[in-house]
């Protein structure tokens, strides 16, 4: 078992890491204060590649791996959480379930342009009535013709707005499954600009307040009958597959909050001095720092494992449900740490820890809460 | 078109300096990046690439471990990289070095060599001139802007507060400056090719019409004397006084103390 990084993983990271602080971190603060879509850093991000990280190249990707990609979430979320899940939902739910289950006419027309970020992606299941119950769709999608009828809400959709291609999941009928009637459920490729298809609430949020979070609205929104996404029917084991993938951009989300969070604590609290000496000389601080160092290097082995076994393993979700929950929960819990480190200066917005403490708690909640994770987990675990 | 860019892995100024014991810098013990006015030459080489096509090959001089910087290159855009490492060639100075890349660039078919207008570990800005001296081609230094027409390059050379413009036929010398452009990030993509990448390694044995007495620390003039850290200075003393008077006193009395008058 060989812990060194490879080469091109210390490359890339170094890349991120310059990118992240000379392209990312002057406008975190912005961003977050004034909630703008970072535009302008995601046309950086695309020129570069950043978008397409983990798509082969025939598909306009950079044929890196999932590694590169995780680590690419990490560094741009150590200065600002909401980048980093711009570049997550793009990547892993909306390209990676349509490079999974897509035609090769669906790869050709839609993953090339996302992956050299011509376009933005998102993906909707979630719906008001339909949160961790994910089998809750009301979103239905008639066949008419050679169309696909859409008509329901999806809602908390992440590049909201701004994306230009969603994949959207949508009940298609009823199947007998076990001596049940269920609801029978597909995914669909939908694209903005489609007749029927709007926007609602924009949603104001504690964290990410950049990431465009919004509803999106079908009202007899009709697309072709060629946008289904893999076998009609199949669509819930997409959306759960897709997540799987997700959770690991989450995770490395979380990861780099919390290192971000900790790199700035350090650094503080070798300059805030209080009676007499820097709070770095007190044990308190020393202790509190050993033991977040401690948690966030754990929380990266298993972000970095979960990443390898997605380039390895057909099946990866126990290890993408173990990477989401600990960093999720690590992240939560060395922000508000280094929140507290900071003291009163902690709780004020100019300080950046205010904003990773923030952005940090939606990693705990979105795709997929820590309870799900650890329902994934122990049905592994007693199956 | 054919450029070659020569590319330097300096000491990178965030760490700290090195030195062996004969006043040489230890660059195996320090962090090291691409020098800033030769990243410089790079990314005007890769804009004429994406404008006129160009094949851009990257090359330096050092340890085996300078293949990270060609590596970058590559990962930004360039097309091949050379390396020259010996340890014959080891400590050498500008004449050194210039003689062997030089004699490493007889080897290669170019119509434009650039190189960084210095390295920021010597600031000599020789190399190089000294390259296109002994390769017999015309030079423009201290490049703020490059253009190509024909088989000419069109250069405003940085004089002071105003600038010059000098065409100069190919094949033809130029040394960047780093306020020449930003240069590019790498791709991902970039990275992992670059790392698949294969490199082109020459010794002493490779290099075209050099003799031995011109090279390394052997065949430099340049002689070190000493050499030593930047030392650091302490905070200082700070001192308001209430008139001009008593500054003049204070300053006169500071100087008596250290002996300077």
């Amino acid at each position: 078992m060989d812990f060194t990084l490879s080469k091109e993983h210390e490359m890339a990271r170094q890349l991120f890491k310059d990118f992240a602080e000379n392209e990312v971190k002057p406008l975190a603060q912005e961003v977050d204060e004034t909630e703008v879509f970072p535009r302008a850093t995601v046309d950086k991000m695309a020129k570069y590649g950043f978008l397409g990280i983990p798509v082969p190249k025939e598909y306009g990707g950079q044929g890196c791996d999932p590694l590169a990609y995780a680590m690419c979430v990490e560094e741009l979320s150590k200065v600002c959480g909401t980048t980093g899940v711009i570049v997550s939902a793009h990547t892993s739910l909306c390209i990676d379930p349509i490079m999974t289950y897509g035609t090769e006419e669906q790869k050709q027309k839609y993953v090339a342009p996302l992956a050299k970020g011509e376009k933005l992606g998102a993906f909707g299941l979630t719906e008001p009535g339909a949160g961790t119950d994910a089998q809750g769709q009301q979103t239905k999608a008639v066949l008419d013709g050679d169309e696909w009828v859409l008509n329901g809400t999806k809602c908390f959709i992440t590049n909201g707005k701004e994306a230009d291609v969603y994949i959207v999941i949508a009940v298609t009928g009823k199947i007998e499954k076990r001596g049940r009637m269920q609801k029978e459920i597909s995914a669909f490729i939908v694209e903005k600009g489609t007749p029927g298809f709007t926007f609602g609430t924009k949603e104001n949020k504690m964290g990410i307040r950049g990431s465009s979070t919004y509803e999106l609205i079908f009202t007899d929104c009709r697309i072709p009958k060629e946008n289904l996404l893999g076998a009609k029917g199949k669509g819930f084991g997409i959306a759960m597959h897709t997540l799987d993938g997700g959770r690991i951009g989450i995770a490395a989300q979380a990861l780099g909050l919390a290192e971000g969070a900790l790199e700035t604590t350090i650094q503080y609290v070798k300059e805030r001095k209080q009676f007499g000496r820097s709070i770095a000389q007190f044990q308190n601080t020393q202790f509190q720092l050993a033991d977040m160092a401690t948690k966030v290097q754990a929380a990266q082995l298993l972000v970095y494992k979960a990443a390898m076994a997605k380039a390895t393993q057909k099946v990866y979700s126990v290890e993408a449900a173990m990477a989401k929950l600990y960093a999720a929960e690590v992240a939560m819990e060395v922000t508000t740490k280094c929140v507290q480190l900071h003291g009163g200066y902690g709780y004020i917005r100019e300080y950046d820890v205010e904003r990773m403490m923030r952005d940090a708690k939606i990693t705990e909640i979105y795709e997929g809460t820590s309870e799900v994770q650890r329902m994934v987990i122990s049905g592994s675990l007693l199956k | 078109m054919k450029i070659i860019v020569c590319i330097k892995q300096v000491p990178d100024t965030k760490g700290g300096v090195k030195f062996n014991p004969d006043g040489t810098l230890d660059r195996g013990a320090m962090l090291a990046i691409m020098n800033p006015d030769d990243k410089a030459g790079l990314e005007a080489a890769l804009r004429l690439k994406d404008q006129y096509g160009a094949e851009v090959t990257v090359l330096t001089m050092g340890l085996p471990k300078a293949a990270d910087v060609l590596r970058e290159a590559i990962a930004m855009g360039a097309d091949k990289g050379v390396l020259v490492t010996d340890r014959v060639l080891g400590g050498a100075d500008t004449w050194a070095t210039s003689t062997t890349i030089a004699g490493a660039i007889r080897n290669l078919e170019y119509d434009l060599i650039i190189t960084g207008r210095q390295a920021i570990d010597g600031d000599t800005a020789q190399v190089g001139p000294q390259i296109a001296e002994h390769l017999g081609l015309p030079v423009i230094s201290y490049a703020q802007d490059i253009k190509v027409e024909g088989d000419k390059v069109i250069v405003q050379r940085q004089y002071d507060d105003r600038y010059h413009v000098l065409e100069a036929k190919m094949p033809c010398l130029i040394t960047a400056l780093s306020e020449l452009n930003d240069p590019r990030y790498m791709t991902p993509g970039g990275i992992f090719d670059a790392c698949k990448a294969e490199i082109t390694t020459w010794g002493r044995a490779d290099l075209k019409d050099v003799e031995d007495s011109n090279l390394g620390l052997a065949g430099s003039p340049t002689k070190i004397a000493k050499a030593s850290d930047k030392v650091r200075k302490g905070a200082g003393e700070k001192v308001t006084p209430d008139s001009p008077d008593e500054a003049v006193d204070y300053i006169v009395g500071k100087l008596k103390e250290k002996h300077v008058i």
